[in-house]
């Protein structure tokens, strides 16, 4: 998992409620077998005309240019400001997945349903939850400002907007650890390699036929 | 201080360490791989730079998109017809090329169901921790050992680490004891169990069977009991390693030889819970209360006797009880008092890693022999668990009896147990089924499964209807 520590992105919005899972990645795209690549397919029904295929090349379909994320000016987006309930539906870790393929690396809103929250940590994408006035007052500085850009801190948990306002957020320190230094649930574990080395060590002697392979 | 059960002994000798946030670490001795639930996970190794743990403790075969069909299966990889499943196969294989994992591939003799497999070449052992991608996986716990199914997720986490963060589940204990009926197997045990306990009677504990009847059971017969702990509600099951378990394992593939097996036994003989251990919950079942069972329903705690009849929602006393009887019958065209030997059947599956063994076979085979299935069965599909299953059965003449009966003797894979390869029901068709799951839709959009022991499908192919397997074949065991 890559590292989260300071950032500064241009902000791009997703300005509805309750954006569940199935319109993050639509469910015809599961049946991969990878997770990587589902950037293309981020919002998928809302970003094209016509209906996704998984494997399909997304470069010549028709274009949804009512969709903000299609618009010349949030191009290369990495900050997704968001509203109420951001995540809601499935558990699937694909929603995270294609945020993060897609180059989002944090998303601002109200609140989030919970698996997906958790599911952003262990993708290496930081949610970070405002209160609604704040969320709505950065919602109208952007779309006052093309070329709008915010700063994340996250070691000192704050915000920097452009005109050098400073808004704090909040962030468990167990979670704020693992993204600091890129530690998934493997990453954790890997912190223990010697006391699992020393355990491999122990049982090689004790049980070693389950070590070597007789055949 | 009381003393420790099967489960709490596999458990002190597999533990690493405990993290900070009180799950334990769990060391994973053998880790089986097949093709659906994996690919994300090698894929996210990929993406973090990250190497398997312990290649040697990772084995492969492809079950569950595999043909069964010889046509299919003739030209291997590319000879399967549905793309996503072929893809699946082939990533299984690629995976395994690329970090070095051992795959027993399509068309080599020793792959199959990853549970028949495991056990056959002994790469599943006594007292080892066995983990997969998939809930079945309590198989292996017939030898004496914690097994059990994990997330996609988790199978990333044990490549990478051979290790798996868990809680310690509760002690129960299912005792079986006396002398089972003629015609009575394993199959109907562990039915007769989810009967009694229900499938979420086994919820948060490692169920260890014992009891008389279960030592007298045969290694596959065992296999059988704990491949279904899951549908008890159980992520573990297991036995006792004895006589019969050392008998079975030795002179396996994979399994230790010379002195590395005399130290081994030393250790195995351990691997009993003490008379003084003490279970969180404790079940006892006779085994002469226990007659050929046959499911209903559409979960497996939905079980009745062959003598029995349908039973009505009036029958339970629970609402929800009540409404999940009443939404089954309508699912499964059948009527409350209905004759359960009066239930007609389209469809025959012998197979799936409950019952695709040699042993299986053999009593399937007892049944049918010189006899013809009935007019009314569509199709009777026998699928052996494994490539070396099948040479076995075919060098007993096995395949010969099922074929002459009018049975089709398949290739080894999941086939029909979950349907996604080209085997399937059609909706509103009545299948008897040696599977352990008869959820809705499961062996097909609109199928009705019955899940029995081999003796009982084949009986029920023979008869085209459920009937006693011992009015057929007198005093089969
Ligand atoms: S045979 Fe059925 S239950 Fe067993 S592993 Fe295959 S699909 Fe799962």
């Amino acid at each position: 998992m890559k590292p989260f520590t300071q950032m500064k992105g241009l902000v791009a919005p997703m300005d509805r409620a309750n954006v569940d899972t199935d319109m993050i990645i639509p469910k015809q795209f599961l049946k991969s077998i990878k997770r990587s690549g589902f950037g293309p397919n981020l919002f998928d029904e809302l970003r094209y005309l016509d209906e996704g295929q998984p494997g399909q090349d997304c470069s010549n379909r028709p274009l949804n240019k009512d969709f903000p994320l299609n618009f010349p000016r949030y191009q290369g987006a990495s900050v997704l400001l968001a509203r109420e309930n951001f995540g809601c539906g499935s558990s699937r870790e694909h929603a995270p997945w294609a945020l993060e393929d897609y180059g989002f690396r944090c998303i601002i809103a109200p609140s989030y349903a919970d698996i997906f929250f958790n599911n952003c940590f262990k993708n290496g994408v930081l949610p970070i939850a405002l209160d609604a006035d704040i969320v709505d007052r950065l919602f109208q500085e952007m779309y006052a400002s093309e070329g709008y850009q915010l700063e994340i801190d996250l070691e000192a948990q704050i915000i920097t907007t452009p005109s050098g306002e400073v808004i704090a957020f909040e962030v468990e320190s167990g979670r704020k650890h693992c993204l600091l230094n890129g530690l998934d649930d493997i990453g954790i574990t890997l912190q223990q390699a010697d006391a699992i080395r020393a355990y491999e060590e122990k049982r090689r002697k004790e049980a070693p036929w389950l070590f070597s392979r007789s055949a | 201080m009381a003393g420790k059960t099967l489960y709490d002994k596999l458990w002190d000798d597999h533990l690493v360490a405990i993290t900070d946030d009180g799950d334990a670490l769990l060391y994973i001795d053998r880790h089986l791989v097949h093709e659906v639930t994996s690919p994300q996970a090698f894929e996210g190794l990929r993406l973090a730079s990250r190497r398997p743990w312990r290649i040697d403790a990772n084995l492969a075969t492809p079950d569950h998109n595999v043909p069964s069909s010889v046509e299919e299966r003739v030209a291997g990889v590319d000879g399967i017809v549905d793309p996503v499943s072929k893809l699946q196969v082939v990533t299984l294989d690629d995976n395994c090329e690329e970090f070095g994992i051992e795959e027993f591939k399509i068309n080599d003799a020793r792959q199959g169901i990853v549970h028949v497999v495991g056990p056959e070449q002994g790469a599943t052992l006594p007292g080892m921790t066995v983990v997969c991608g998939d809930s079945h996986t309590a198989t292996h716990g017939a030898l004496g050992a914690i097994a059990h199914g994990i997330g996609t997720s988790e199978v990333e986490h044990v490549l990478a680490t051979q290790c798996l963060r868990q809680r310690k589940m509760k002690n129960m204990l299912v005792n079986v004891d006396g002398e089972l009926r003629p015609g009575v197997t394993a199959k109907d045990i562990v039915l007769a169990v989810i009967g009694k306990i229900g499938t979420a009677g086994g919820n948060g504990c490692a169920i260890e069977f014992g009891g008389s009847t279960i030592r007298k059971l045969s290694m596959e017969g065992r296999m059988t009991i704990c491949n279904m702990a899951i549908e008890a509600g159980a992520r573990v099951g297991m036995v006792a390693v004895d006589e019969t378990t050392l008998k079975y394992v030795e002179g396996r593939p994979y399994a230790p030889t010379g002195e590395n097996w005399e130290k081994a036994v030393a250790y195995w003989k351990t691997l009993r819970s003490d008379d003084d251990a003490v279970f969180d919950k404790v079940v006892e079942l006779d085994a002469q209360d226990i007659l050929p069972q046959v499911t209903w329903g559409t979960s497996p705690e939905m079980v009745a006797s062959i003598d029995d009849t349908v039973p009505g929602p009036d029958d339970f006393a629970e609402p929800v009880r009540k409404a999940a009887c009443e939404r089954a019958l309508q699912y499964m065209g059948l009527k409350a008092g209905q004759r359960i030997r009066d239930i007609q059947l389209d469809r025959i599956f012998i197979g799936s890693c409950t019952n695709s063994r040699i042993e299986d076979l053999r009593a399937a085979a007892d049944v049918v022999k010189g006899r013809k299935i009935a007019s009314s069965i569509k199709e009777a599909l026998v699928v052996p668990g494994s490539g070396l299953v099948k040479r076995q059965a075919e060098a007993e003449g096995l395949d010969k009896i099922f074929i002459e009966a009018g049975m089709k003797w398949r290739e080894p894979s999941c086939s029909m147990c979950l349907a996604m390869n080209s085997d399937k029901l059609g909706a509103g068709e009545h299948c008897a089924s040696t599977s352990n799951r008869n959820f809705e839709g499961r062996q097909g959009f609109g199928g009705r499964t019955h899940l029995v022991s081999p003796a009982m499908a084949a009986a029920a192919a023979v008869a085209g209807h459920f009937v006693d397997v011992n009015e057929l074949v007198g005093g089969a065991q």
